[in-house]
């Protein structure tokens, strides 16, 4: 069981900045992303993107402002749980909370809070009506043991970097790897892109392009896809297989959250902005762009913000007893977890004699 | 610059013809966002750099009045659902005085 201060969800922007707010009030934090790496959105979607609204930057990558945020709590020790997804939560007779993960791993804190952003991301599905009978029964999102398809026939759909990678990866594992494609061009690496190639002009993949899946056929398992070619005159054929792997990416889904019994408005956690950023449930906060108060504005600044704030809040519920007064770093520096301490240079006041 | 009236079928089927602005610097999934027409958290995923593919929408006319689908259009339209001939990303189509009587259809969420 991993014990913390403050279990916060979503290891993003915000929730990354919530560790160094905690850390100047001596509070621990451990963070959970579903994301094998911190960063959220940033690093997941736009790391080379330039993000021009954070103060005090003109202009930062999304990527770099992710490291710049990671050296910045370094000092404060975070835990992280990544690649795996919050579960379920529990709270505990004493009004803490044990948070399970999709892989087991259990946290246990007097106070969670969210900083999911859009939600936990999740593989897109295709829209093929038949998929969801399929999964777990032939059909994957995710390659998590590529011994499973040892000796197997497979067909991965997709254009991406993820598609052509594992094609490349299972030609030398599979017995079969067909890669079905819309189009022509991949917008993959491009050593990528001609690796695939060489690979298919020796036979070792399969590339089917300017086509899609369209259905799955099988009696309880996946025993075939059904490819719709763009040219009319080729029309359809049926491929058999042992697996069908469709890589097109992730997108944001709120997920378990939205089973927590947290008051939910057009798709985000109502908060009670006036004074704390805390959820409907007591001890449970909710920052960044998972939330919505009247007058929210989904920005990384904002997030910032709410995290400060509710870091106040945090230590109080956690310190009734105790008086704290805000402090600026500029007075009181920055002493870390580790035994680090950063603080400005005393000024030597010479005496009048 | 005044308003232009653009027709927006939402994903239930039903029409809006509302007024988009030609002088705020939007685009069209900004519009679609700004009068509530698809759910929040279903469109604009990506905050409109063409890297989500959650705006698709279907032009129903006008289509030369738009502009070039951009490279990076394209690659994420390759890699969306639910794809037509007419698909454009919304996000990347600003609103300009010559998409006044713009129709489109939003694309269905993609799971």
């Amino acid at each position: 069981m991993i014990k913390t201060d403050i279990l916060i969800i979503g290891a993003g922007p915000t929730g990354l900045f919530a560790v160094f707010e905690a850390g100047l009030l001596k509070l621990k934090c451990h963070l959970i992303d579903a994301l094998p790496q911190p960063g959220g959105q940033c690093s997941e979607i736009y790391p080379k993107k330039p993000i021009y609204d954070i103060p005090g930057f003109p202009e930062v990558l999304a990527g770099d402002l992710v490291d710049n945020l990671m050296e910045q709590i370094k000092p404060f020790e975070p835990g992280f749980t990544l690649g795996e997804r919050a579960e379920t939560i529990d709270k505990q007779e004493d009004g803490s909370f044990i948070v399970t993960t999709s892989k087991g791993t259990k946290h246990h804190a007097p106070v969670v809070v969210i900083a999911g952003g859009l939600g936990s991301f999740e593989p897109r599905k295709p829209p093929i009506p038949s998929i969801k009978n399929y999964e777990d029964k032939g059909v994957a999102y995710i390659i998590r043991d590529p011994e499973v398809y040892r000796d197997k026939k497979v067909v991965i759909a997709g254009g991406g970097d993820s598609a052509l990678d594992w094609s490349i990866f299972l030609a030398d594992v599979a017995s079969e790897v067909s890669l079905v494609h819309r189009r022509k061009d991949f917008r993959g690496a491009l050593d990528s892109v001609e690796k695939v190639e060489e690979l298919s002009k020796i036979g070792k993949i399969n590339l089917i392009t300017d086509a899609e899946v369209v259905d799955l056929k099988g009696e309880g398992e996946l025993d075939s896809v059904l490819i719709r070619h763009k040219d009319e005159a080729r029309g359809e054929e049926l491929k058999e297989t042992d697996y069908f792997i469709p890589l097109f990416g992730l997108s944001p889904k709120l997920g378990p959250i939205a089973n927590w019994g947290l008051e939910i408005e057009k798709n985000a956690i109502k908060v009670d902005n006036s004074y704390d950023y805390q959820t409907n449930i007591p001890g449970i906060y909710a920052i960044g762009d998972v939330n919505t108060y009247k007058g929210k504005l989904k920005l990384i600044l904002c997030g910032f913000h709410e995290a400060a704030i509710m870091c106040q809040s945090v230590y109080q519920r956690i310190n009734p007893d105790k008086k704290y007064v805000m402090k600026y770093t500029t007075v009181s520096g920055v002493s870390g977890f580790d035994g680090s301490k950063k603080e400005a240079k005393k000024e030597v006041v010479k005496s009048i004699n | 610059m005044s308003d232009v009236k653009i027709t927006i079928i939402d994903r239930e089927g039903e029409a809006h013809t509302v007024d988009a602005p030609t002088d705020m610097n939007m685009n069209l999934m900004e519009v679609i966002r700004s009068y509530e027409l698809a759910q929040e958290g279903t469109i604009g995923i990506c905050g409109g750099m063409a890297m989500c593919a959650s705006c698709q929408c279907y032009i129903l006319n006008f289509e030369h009045m738009l502009p070039e689908k951009s490279f990076e259009e394209e690659d994420m339209l390759d890699q969306a659902f639910f794809v037509e001939d007419n698909s454009r990303l919304s996000c990347q189509i600003p609103i300009t005085e010559g998409l006044d009587g713009l129709e489109v259809r939003i694309a269905p969420a993609s799971e």
